[in-house]
């Protein structure tokens, strides 16, 4: 199926959303350059936020075969309205405790939402997620572990943890939501599940790490589309204010 | 018995051989290569910063990618070296704790260049092409070093840096081929770092720790005569490209065969380096000195855990 061409502006739209959520979380994971916890965390967070930036790179470019504007201008040039990304991922680093918790669950998001676009009537999208999927079990490995190793190491990080846990919690409305097209990815098969279903796989691949650390899993906050219809908080502006400096000196030429 | 140590020790580096970490070593050996491998690993740290400052700046999702994976690439440099260094100061009772703190204790120094600014784009091309390029003639002349765990490590690390030194000049090149306000740019920010990278090989007299390196055959090769090598590599391409070495009385002489220059003020620098005096030394020191006392947390529960799980 031509997906493409039957539902262009939904298509364009979910492949705004897993762009613009790879660009923005790795961007966010390059800013502990230098100053990870020590050097070796630095060096495995820098790959991990190759990989994102990566991702990013392959959605933008899908656009760009689409037609849409080059990768270039899609990932520097659109402002914080035309943003399809979550929040929870433009949100600043916080702590050590709130960037592996927030990275923690936006991987096992990732885990949920990539398993739901192997077998998209898309191709391209189905081929670079079977990809991509592949990588992203490393990253959920490392969060997992991150997040497991600061839930046990004592009453100081625990107590980081749970602070970052119900600051983080607060922002996850609109991770699951599809956007303005919902409807139409899902019945045209772009993605196979809607925003309920991953949001109820989510806890369920949540739940046994919070029984086995001894959290109370809260109640997710209702839903609502927030991002992922271009309504951002002012880190997002923040962010691409900082991405795009050297960009906006001279729009269009060669860097 | 120490003599005939002492003399063993002497013909087996006479002969070639490699000295490795468990093999026994005068203290003076011992000591200028920790010296010598521990700068090299914190200014590999400390190196990060001036780049680490464009990566969420760069233009371009390429440019992006490429200059966070050279980053990442000086703190594994930084993780290798540490690593060499911790087996050369297990004797002395040092761990890799106080190899960082001695960053922020201000009792190691790292390289002057990494004490300068980067205040735009162009000095972060100007840094992977000529710093990295500078630091490539230094760390080259060390492959044939009598210890063995360091000429290891820096093998890889050389292979490394001249990705890095391509990376930077596709940087240069991109804007050299740019608008008149990149080609603007890219002069700006060569006038910036060239007394720096002048001053980066060193004084031109011999020290007395670099003439026991070269009695050691830890290193071989002179400050002045690395310099000579990089000014031969880079002027010509420098000239290629449009730009201009700001220095007047740079010319090679052919009956010589070397090339003059404008010395950098030694004191300057030196004091940079020595006092942690440059434009950005306390700041990027207090980045560093935030990353490790800021985060002790999280190290002090890895190993909390790890207690948990053996138990």
């Amino acid at each position: 199926m031509k997906s493409q061409e039957s539902h262009p502006s939904a298509l364009v739209d979910f492949l705004f959303q897993l762009a613009d959520d790879e660009l923005m979380v790795g961007h966010r994971n390059s800013e502990w350059l230098g100053v990870a916890p020590d050097i070796e965390e630095d060096v495995a967070f820098s790959s991990i936020a190759q990989d994102e930036i990566g991702h990013a790179t392959f959605y933008y470019n899908l656009l760009e075969e689409l037609h849409v504007a080059p990768s270039d201008v899609l990932a520097f040039e659109r402002d914080s309205r035309s943003r399809r990304n979550a929040r929870l991922v433009e949100a600043e680093n916080g702590d050590w405790a709130g960037t592996i918790a927030r990275h923690y669950f936006y991987d096992l998001f990732e885990q949920v939402r990539l398993s739901a676009i192997l077998h998209s009537s898309y191709e391209p999208l189905a081929m670079g997620a079977s990809k991509i999927i592949r990588e992203e079990r490393y990253h959920l490995l490392h969060m997992e572990t991150w997040f497991k190793r600061l839930a046990s190491g004592g009453e100081e990080s625990r107590g980081k943890l749970l602070t970052a846990v119900d600051a983080i919690w607060g922002s996850l409305d609109d991770l699951f939501s599809l956007g303005e097209y919902a409807v139409t990815l899902v019945e045209a098969g772009i993605i196979s599940k809607n925003a309920e279903q991953m949001r109820d796989e989510w806890i369920s691949l949540l739940q046994p790490t919070f029984d086995e650390i001894g959290f109370c899993l809260p109640r997710i906050p209702m839903m609502s589309d927030g991002g992922r219809v271009g309504e951002h908080t002012v880190p997002l502006i923040n962010l691409l204010d900082t991405m795009s400096e050297v960009y906006r000196l001279q729009p269009g030429a060669k860097w | 018995m120490s003599d005939v140590r002492m003399k063993e020790f002497m013909e087996r580096i006479e002969r070639g051989q490699k000295i490795e970490a468990t093999d026994w070593m005068p203290d003076e050996y011992r000591l200028l290569l920790l010296r010598l491998i521990h700068m090299h690993g914190v200014s590999e740290i400390m190196g990060a910063y001036p780049e680490k400052e464009w990566v969420p700046k760069a233009p371009t999702l390429r440019r992006k990618l490429s200059l966070l994976a050279k980053v990442q690439d000086e703190m594994g440099h930084g993780q290798l070296l540490l690593r060499v260094a911790e087996d050369l100061a297990a004797p002395l009772g040092k761990v890799r704790d106080d190899l960082i703190t001695d960053i922020f204790t201000g009792k190691i120094k790292f390289h002057n260049v990494f004490h300068m600014e980067a205040p735009t784009w162009a000095d972060a091309g100007i840094i992977g092409w000529l710093v990295d390029g500078a630091a490539i003639i230094t760390q080259t002349a060390l492959l044939d070093c009598s210890y063995g765990p360091y000429a290891r490590v820096l093998k890889r690390i050389c292979a490394e840096e001249s990705f890095h030194m391509h990376h930077g000049e596709s940087i240069i090149l991109s804007l050299a081929e740019g608008t008149e306000a990149q080609r603007q740019m890219l002069q700006e920010a060569l006038n910036r770092w060239w007394n720096s990278l002048m001053f980066f090989f060193g004084p031109t007299e011999v020290s007395d720790a670099a003439s026991r390196m070269i009695y050691y055959r830890i290193r071989f090769k002179s400050n002045e005569a690395l310099r000579q090598k990089f000014l031969s590599r880079y002027v010509p391409r420098i000239r290629a490209i449009g730009l201009t070495v700001p220095d007047a009385n740079l010319y090679y002489d052919e009956a010589e065969q070397k090339w003059h220059y404008t010395e950098p003020d030694w004191e300057y620098f030196s004091n940079i380096v020595r006092k942690n005096q440059g434009p950005k030394s306390q700041e990027r020191v207090q980045l560093r000195r935030e990353a490790h006392e800021g985060n002790r947390w999280v190290r002090d529960a890895l190993l909390h855990s790890q207690e948990k799980a053996v138990i």
